[in-house]
């Protein structure tokens, strides 16, 4: 092994891991030091994952990608699995976006998080799930990483429903528990069809040998792989059809909302199929599917932004229809991965920030979500506000800020290849910027510009709610800021020169540059014009007119927006409804075919027994007659068959 | 004489004892008709241990006049407890076994 560090991969998961044992163990003992204790297991895994990320740009670009092998797993006849760490440019760059975003939010979760009770414990949740992701990129194996993903599911459960005593957040937290079981479940199934094909698991054996794999068992069997991969992905990354349990998973803290429902866990399934690359390539139907699945969800996600009232839920519209980006280029190929997880990296900063910016202006309002109620805010939240705006130019993709590095080159590369193909997703993507400025730059001008929509006690306020806004603490601005100078500086940082795609190149391989079918210029410039559109039209109806307190009357589609487009009445009528009558037919035919036929059988049997006892009648001559007969009847019998 | 009308003698008390013990009440009467029974098929057993000038009948008819003795003595005392307890040797008077 080249890489010194190597078997400090171990120490990335085990650090957290031990910081939530010990607080979820110890319980209230800790709850006075707990949460500092949580800062410092995400702070020292940080240090760990720097040291190795140092350690590796020190390394030859040809010798990064490594396996560092703890021990075997499982050894059962011909399946044979490690516990191995998978260290290699894409994971470090996981391990740095969680360790490094995840610090972060526990510094900001300290203050955020004050004055509740059960702080320590949601720390607890935080640190367990910092450990899970980390395990779930640094596995080796299909089977390691499905540790991790149900780790990561695990801790997103019990923190959409952190505050539990209200009923909403329960079962919000067992919506996006169920959905992603049916996610799992394609996990699972596409494991047992690997272990079909290749006989093994980990990504040494199986991703080298996709090609062969696809020649020996055929296309059929990748395409079927790679249809439930993506279904893992989709459950994971709320995406079309499964999308409806991140909007309701707001319901949890927002610290939890900034780390794991926007930067880190829900773009689990883009590194699942970044990381299952050459399996998709011997699939070119499933691969073209995920490309369709995104780009439906990045319109999806965008229309549903664009009604939102709810400051959190526009957010969590706007994080599904970005994470559709990146599947959209994990499905264009190697020409997308890089960029793909360019986006996912850029996105994890600027949509972190915009969260925990909505967390401080819910803090300032009372925890009121309605943008309704917002407006004015700018001049009373400034660190807010600014930091916000950064974020909020980072997502239009305004240059120089993070997104225009990472989203364009997207819509770039959508724009490549031949045929339909360029047309529909490059027009999809370039459309989606376009909304996406639109939704943002509602989102923005509703709650820092315009006049105010509340009362500040002071007559002449009839109706509306009276609010104290006032600047949150240095603890929650300070990652604030930080993530602010992340989302204008970083993207830039690591487009120049290439420097991230070129970095990725060990794990993603070396993409041929296309051209686009249009000329890049133009590209870039359509776009600009069209995010340029898209925010005068919000400015216009959010800034500079009056926005109604209560939602206006409006057309068919924004009234089915606002309803997330009855994602749920689809649901609820395509599965919930027809499961429902399923499992009801199910028990009505158990009740009476399988226990009526064994009850009657009982039954009968009894009654004959009832009919028999009568012979019982306690007279021993009668007995005597019974055996006397039966002799007879052996007699007979004997005779006839002797005779 | 024929030999067969042994066979035919033994039939005839092994008739009688079965009607005994089907129709009479009393309990003593009874096990008369059991050991009538008993007895006409000891006479079977030796007239055909004759037939076939094989000892195995004579020897079966031991055992079966041995079972009888030791039956006697178990049934006896049985029907002398039921009489103390119960003032009766009839055998329908004992019927508690019924449904």
């Amino acid at each position: 092994m080249t890489m010194q560090t190597l078997s400090l991969a171990p120490w990335l998961v085990a650090t957290p891991m031990v910081g939530a044992l010990v607080l979820l163990v110890a319980g209230r003992r800790t709850d006075r030091w707990g949460h500092w204790l949580g800062v410092l297991a995400s702070a020292a895994t940080f240090v760990v994952g720097l040291v190795m990320l140092l350690d590796m740009l020190g390394t030859p670009a040809d010798q990064r990608v490594g396996t560092h092998t703890v021990g075997t797993w499982i050894d059962s006849g011909p399946l044979h699995v490690d516990l191995g760490f998978q260290v290699d440019p894409l994971s470090m760059t996981f391990v740095m976006l969680v360790t490094f975003v995840g610090t972060l939010i526990h510094v900001y979760s300290v203050a955020y998080m004050d004055h509740d009770v059960d702080r320590r414990r949601f720390f607890g949740y935080l640190n367990l799930f910092v450990a899970a992701m980390l395990l779930l990129v640094l596995a080796d194996s299909y089977l390691l990483l499905f540790v991790g993903w149900e780790g990561v599911g695990l801790a997103s459960f019990l923190l959409i429903g952190f505050w539990d005593g209200k009923r909403e957040n329960a079962v919000a937290g067992k919506k996006a528990f169920v959905m992603n079981r049916v996610g799992d479940m394609g996990l699972i199934v596409a494991m047992m069809l690997l272990l079909a094909t290749f006989g093994a698991v980990d990504f040494g054996t199986v991703l080298p040998a996709a090609g062969e794999g696809a020649a020996a068992a055929g296309e059929g069997t990748m395409t079927a792989i790679g249809l439930m991969l993506l279904l893992a992905a989709c459950g994971k990354s709320a995406q079309l059809p499964l999308q409806a349990w991140l909007g309701d998973a707001m319901a949890g803290p927002t610290p939890v909302s900034a780390l794991i429902h926007a930067a880190t866990m829900v773009t689990a399934g883009v590194y699942l199929l970044v990381r299952s690359g050459p399996l998709l390539e011997a699939a070119p139907d499933a691969q073209l599917v995920v490309a369709i699945v995104g780009a439906l969800t990045l319109l999806f996600g965008a229309i549903v932004g664009c009604a939102k009232d709810d400051i959190k839920k526009a957010l969590a519209a706007s994080t599904m229809s970005q994470i559709g980006y990146m599947m959209l280029a994990a499905g264009l190929g190697p020409v997308g991965y890089a960029f793909a997880i360019f986006h996912l990296l850029t996105h994890g900063f600027f949509k972190a920030g915009l969260f925990l910016g909505a967390g401080s202006v819910m803090h300032a309002m009372d925890d009121d979500v309605n943008m309704r109620r917002f407006g004015g805010l700018a001049r009373l939240l400034p660190v807010t506000a600014i930091t916000m705006g950064l974020g909020w130019l980072a997502i239009l993709g305004v240059p120089p800020f993070s997104g225009f590095w990472s989203k364009d080159k997207i819509i770039e590369a959508a724009f490549v290849g031949e045929g339909w193909r360029p047309w529909v997703f490059g027009l999809t993507a370039l459309l989606g910027a376009g909304i996406t400025a639109y939704y943002m730059s509602r989102l923005f001008f509703m709650t820092f510009a315009g006049r105010r929509r509340w009362s500040d006690g002071g007559p002449g306020d009839d109706g509306a709610p009276e609010r104290h806004p006032h600047e949150s603490s240095r603890l929650m601005t300070w990652p604030m800021i930080v993530l602010a100078v992340g989302s204008v500086a970083l993207g830039g940082i690591l487009a120049l020169g290439d420097r991230f795609v070129t970095w990725l190149e060990p794990v993603t391989g070396h993409a041929e540059h296309h051209e686009p079918v249009l000329p890049v210029w133009l590209l870039v410039t359509l776009t600009l014009l069209l995010v340029l559109l898209g925010a005068f039209l919000a400015f216009r109806q959010y800034a500079v007119a009056a926005v109604p307190v209560e939602p206006p009357p409006a057309p068919a589609l924004v009234r089915a927006a606002r309803v997330d487009l009855h994602q749920d009445d689809v649901n609820e009528s395509l599965v919930m409804r027809p499961g429902q009558y399923l499992t009801r037919a199910l028990v009505y035919s158990d009740r009476t075919a399988v226990d009526g036929g064994w009850l009657g059988l009982a039954g009968g049997i009894g009654r004959l027994g009832a009919r028999l006892r009568r012979f019982q009648n306690g007279y021993v001559r009668s007995y005597a007659a019974t055996m006397l007969g039966g002799l007879g009847v052996v007699a007979l019998v004997v005779w006839v068959l002797a005779s | 004489m024929e030999i067969t009308n042994y066979l035919g003698l033994a039939a005839i008390l092994f008739a009688i004892g079965a009607t005994t013990v089907l129709l009479r009440r009393n309990a003593i009467v009874v096990f008369m008709g059991v050991e009538l029974m008993l007895n006409a098929t000891n006479l079977a057993f030796v007239t055909f241990a004759r037939i076939h000038g094989d000892v195995t009948g004579q020897v079966l008819a031991f055992f079966v006049m041995v079972v009888a003795a030791a039956e006697v003595v178990v049934g006896l005392a049985i029907i002398i407890t039921i009489f103390r307890s119960r003032r009766s040797a009839s055998v329908d008077d004992v019927n508690l076994l019924n449904s």
